[in-house]
């Protein structure tokens, strides 16, 4: 059993993550309806939340279905008992990172983390290093596949290869280690 | 009238043409954008899933910039024409404003650096000022080469009304159509505007994302239905899901077995054509394939480089 924080007690559906509105999951599926990408998780919406409410936690984290949200927000506008799943699987995701419990051979948190680097580094996001980072440590052999349309993009300004930063990196670096120092349930 | 502007990394990048019309239809209508000094990250999609507190410093800092550089009591109206950037900022507007536990924590990570953020900074997107602040009246004045009856298609994508619904509503949102209506364009009627291109997922496509089969898919299933439905060009307010949807036709019509040759740009390229601006001020020499009817021709007539 992973270690839990109080973001995410067990036993609760994803929806009383937040604490805010204490109510459980009627298991009425609105959300696995609406959800774009269901045909690419391992478990829909509504049984993650059948999963958290048994208590089933470490086998939420390690669904790949947690890392195939793209937190379009759909379950969160539509969920009648009004549950902020979206932000729940962002939880789910957080804690995932924290404890290391996360489903294996899947990209997304690779990504995820790489794009954190990115941008405590240099307080921007770059496209083409991001994209060819990640693919390198990826799946390289997709780097042909999309190379053509790359090269487009490059011809036409689209992919600046120079990485933006910030001016003041040491500014932003200040803030973002303030948060470092309180070691807490979110950190 | 000028608007503090927050671009965020995507306008610098796949998205340059966003800003470039973004900048040239304010430009027009008698509007500023005044560039936020130093903008970081807005921390997008992707950070959140890392670690919350930071993500939301991330966009504070920013918000705590845009107040730095407009002294004084009032709001200050920070535009955020990414969708994705906009919800970002919005989420932590609303995290500082409620004065809980995270509040304070960012709070005091921005204090540690010099900065405050005093409440007064409000995200805005681009399409809400220009519907409800400049106005559909003063926008189809200036609007000295129409759009002909144009059909298209506005795609509003997921981040633009989801959670948030500052200026639209969330599932319908009518916005985009009434302002290119205003301007000569004939929308069509499209139920999928809301859905997600696939794309949300941390900055990207299937050239950086995680699942390009997924992104694929989704944003191919927004093409054929738009195409079906008799859309000529498609009009978005993401850089994310204009790049979606624009970048990989190629790729869908090899793996879907179609057809698909579809104009996707920005709506200010749109309405910056019907304003009669210059197409190389509206970034349209950037688009891999940007094609508009010429509205001087007749209907149904020849199409022209635009």
């Amino acid at each position: 059993m992973s270690k839990s924080s109080p973001e995410l007690a067990p036993g609760r559906a994803l929806g009383a993550a937040d604490r805010v509105l204490p109510q459980f999951c009627i298991q009425c599926g609105t959300c696995s309806v609406v959800c774009p990408l269901i045909e690419y998780m391992d478990h829909s919406p509504r049984v993650l939340n059948a999963m958290m409410t048994a208590g089933g936690e470490d086998d939420v984290l390690r669904s790949r279905a947690i890392w195939v949200c793209t937190s379009c927000y759909a379950c969160t506008v539509e969920c009648p008992k009004q549950l902020p799943l979206t932000e729940s699987i962002y939880a789910l995701k957080r804690q995932s990172m924290r404890t290391g419990v996360y489903p294996r051979r899947f990209i997304t948190p690779v990504l995820a983390r790489q794009f954190v680097r990115t941008v405590d580094k240099r307080g921007r996001s770059s496209e083409a290093w991001l994209s060819l980072s990640l693919y390198l440590r990826t799946r390289p052999l997709q780097l042909v596949r999309y190379a053509p349309v790359a090269l487009r993009l490059i011809r036409r300004g689209r992919l600046p290869l120079r990485p933006e930063s910030v001016r003041k990196p040491a500014q932003l670096r200040k803030v973002l280690d303030a948060l470092d120092v309180t070691t807490g349930e979110h950190a | 009238m000028s608007y503090a502007y927050y671009p965020g990394c995507s306008a610098k990048g796949t998205g340059r043409s966003y800003e470039e019309s973004l900048r040239a239809v304010f430009g027009a209508l008698g509007t500023g954008l005044d560039e936020l000094e130093d903008w970081n990250c807005c921390g997008a999609s992707g950070y959140p899933a890392v670690d919350a507190a930071k993500a939301a410093a991330l966009s504070a800092r920013n918000l705590a910039l845009a107040e730095d550089a407009q002294p004084g009591t009032g709001p200050v109206d920070v535009i955020a024409p990414c969708a994705g950037c906009y919800r970002a900022l919005l989420k932590t507007e609303r995290a500082l404003a409620d004065g809980g536990a995270m509040a304070a924590r960012v709070g005091g990570a921005l204090g540690a650096a010099g900065l405050r953020y005093q409440g007064r900074a409000r995200p805005r997107h681009p399409l809400d000022v220009l519907v409800n602040d400049i106005g559909l009246d003063r926008v189809a004045e200036a609007a000295v080469r129409p759009l002909g009856g144009l059909r298209v298609a506005c795609y509003y994508g997921c981040l633009l009304v989801r959670p948030y619904a500052m200026f639209d509503d969330r599932r319908a949102p009518t916005s985009m159509e009434r302002l290119l209506a205003a301007v000569g364009a004939e929308p069509i009627e499209w139920p999928l505007r809301t859905r997600c291109c696939g794309g949300s997922c941390y900055c990207g496509g299937p050239l950086i994302g995680a699942l390009p089969e997924a992104t694929l898919r989704l944003s191919h299933r927004l093409l054929k239905d738009a195409k079906r439905r008799g859309a000529q060009a498609i009009a978005t307010v993401c850089p994310l899901c204009q790049f979606n949807l624009e970048a990989f036709q190629h790729q869908m019509n090899r793996t879907f077995d179609e057809h698909i040759d579809l104009s996707v740009g920005f709506f200010t390229q749109l309405l910056g054509t019907a304003l009669g601006l210059d197409e190389r001020a509206l970034g349209a020499n950037r688009m891999l394939h940007w094609r508009l009817p010429d509205p001087a021709a007749a209907q149904g007539g020849a199409h022209v480089r635009a």
